[in-house]
């Protein structure tokens, strides 16, 4: 059985108990269509968010809890309508075409005053993954300066490794996962800096030679990396999606659709001093 | 007053002719400034009446985030205006080589008018920013070590070929400008092909094509930010990189408001330079 199914049954029997109260449901009223929650994940999406870059399966971590979100709401597996959108799609002012976006998306205060974020669904340290010269590094601070870094330029890993590891030599700085992978295949840079589930994929399945070199304690950084489901600012759907998010916190699904879809974070080493 | 107005140039009397054209002229100023008021008031007082209008103010004219982030995309300027500035000479040499290809005349050098029809064939043919990545990655992937894998290095190299395709195009049409009459009355007088080229030909053609180049160096310039794609944290990548944690667009205007400041004297400058041609051939 996959998950969806079993996820479509279980919003079915919710979905007629619901009915059959006559109650009324949180998101009424508030969605982009009627009765269907518009998500909007990455082009592509990536393993382990979104597996084989088909969300709709609802495999993969984000997937999983985006159905999982619509199904504690009161929504049926195929009310969940999937787009993409870019980051910049994301943030610009204007009519969306989403209700929530998932995309790894770090809460961070800058952004809030921009846009809404959800509750988190994810805390994600930040992990180093090294190839050629920086195989031989050592796990500290010290020794990491020296390499040649590099990372997603849209992401908060930016101002990490400037703010904490600071290297030596200026990082270079790419649009997206593909491009750091090239970078790095192409022995241009030596270490570049991810969330944990991201570098644990990439270097198992797409950077030959690659190691993750440990994690970034989470005190080291002051504000460890949550992901949120972004929603255009003042959006009304806020308190439902933050609703079923802390009940399904609460209730240790959100919990075991980590547990299924990400790979264990335990035994990567942390990064000293 | 009146008395001046009936003053034409060098103290002689205005005609009624020169007066009614004087009125003219008057009348049409005051239209064209009424209608520009009018263009502008209608922008300051409609546009902020658009219902999206505070929204898109603060994402895109947002000033706390301006101050916090242009002095950072000033500093990332300084890339752009590096790789322009080595790009520039190997563009302008390449591209002059590969015209002088394409013009060789001698039968025996005809595999070189070949390879030049196809270069620039192709490398116009393709978008800079394929280009870019094709080199910029591919290149230092056959496994190169550093530094000679560097992205600077090869996305300079992408930037040259693609650029001196168009340069090689336009210097070829400055040297097809100069009529073959020339050619002809430098070689009955003894001059060798080479000299031909070089003391007849090119100083004619080059001159030609200036303004032409002109605008190429204004493009390079824009182009330039297409490296970000491979790694350096040039101004686009950076505006960038503040756009995505402030959430804003706000680092895209500043960045965009650096870029005209040096590219808007260069149009002007290249639009002056044709000018001053097309009346010097008149």
């Amino acid at each position: 059985m996959t998950i969806k199914t079993l996820l479509m049954g279980t919003a079915l029997t919710f979905a007629a108990g619901t009915a059959f109260a006559g109650g009324h449901l949180c998101y009424e009223g508030k969605t982009l269509t009627e009765g269907k929650l518009t998500v909007a994940t990455g082009n592509p999406a990536y393993f382990p968010w979104v597996m084989n870059d088909d969300p709709a399966s609802g495999e993969g971590f984000e997937a999983a809890v985006a159905y999982a979100v619509a199904e504690e709401m009161g929504l049926a597996a195929d009310d969940v309508i999937w787009v993409r959108t870019s980051f910049d799609e994301a943030i610009q002012p204007g009519a969306k075409n989403f209700d929530v976006n998932m995309q790894q998306y770090s809460i961070t205060p800058e952004r809030d005053e921009m846009v809404d974020f959800s509750a988190p669904y994810f805390s994600a340290p930040m992990a180093v993954v090294v190839v050629g010269e920086g195989l031989d590094a050592a796990p500290t601070m010290e020794s990491l300066k020296a390499l040649k870094w590099g990372a997603v330029g849209t992401t908060t890993a930016v101002p990490m490794l400037t703010s904490m590891i600071e290297p030596s030599d200026d990082p270079l700085l790419y649009g997206d996962n593909a491009d750091v992978t090239a970078a790095m295949q192409a022995g241009q840079i030596d270490a570049a800096l991810f969330d944990l589930p991201t570098a644990l994929f990439l270097s198992a399945v797409m950077i030959e030679g690659s190691a993750v070199l440990g994690q970034v304690p989470a005190d080291r950084s002051e504000n460890p990396d949550q992901f949120g489901m972004l929603m255009e600012d003042g959006n009304p759907l806020k308190t439902c999606v933050d609703a079923a998010l802390e009940a399904l916190t609460e209730s240790g699904a959100l919990a075991a659709i980590e547990a299924e879809w990400l790979q264990t974070t335990t035994g990567v080493p942390l990064i000293a001093e | 007053m009146s008395q001046i107005d009936n003053v034409g140039v060098g103290g002689k009397p205005r005609s009624r002719r020169q007066a009614y054209e004087d009125k003219l002229r008057r009348k049409s100023l005051l239209i064209a400034v009424m209608s520009s008021a009018a263009v502008v008031l209608a922008m300051v007082v409609l546009v902020p009446m658009a219902p999206g209008w505070d929204r898109v103010v603060k994402s895109f004219f947002n000033w706390s985030v301006m101050t916090r982030t242009f002095p950072g995309l000033l500093e990332a300027f300084v890339q752009n205006i590096m790789i322009f500035a080595w790009s520039a000479p190997l563009i302008a040499v390449l591209g002059l080589v590969i015209a002088l290809m394409r013009d060789a005349r001698s039968p025996v050098l005809f595999p070189l008018r070949i390879f030049g029809a196809a270069y620039t064939d192709i490398f116009r043919g393709l978008p800079v920013i394929l280009t870019v990545y094709l080199i910029g990655f591919g290149i230092p992937g056959l496994g190169l070590s550093r530094p000679y894998n560097s992205p600077y290095l090869w996305g300079t190299v992408a930037l040259v070929l693609t650029y001196s395709a168009y340069v090689a195009e336009i210097f070829r049409g400055g040297i097809d400008s100069v009529h073959s009459s020339q050619r002809s009355a430098a070689q009955s007088l003894g001059l060798s092909d080479r000299d031909v080229m070089r003391y007849v030909v090119l100083p004619q053609a080059i001159r030609k094509v200036v303004p032409a180049q002109m605008n190429m160096l204004i493009a390079l310039q824009k182009d330039v930010a297409l490296l970000s794609f491979i790694g350096p944290v040039e101004i686009f990548r950076q505006a960038g990189v503040y756009k995505s944690l402030s959430a804003n667009f706000t680092p895209y205007v500043g960045a965009a408001i650096i870029f005209l400041a040096v590219t808007i004297p260069a149009t002007r400058y290249a639009d002056y330079l044709m000018q001053k041609q097309a009346r010097e051939r008149s």
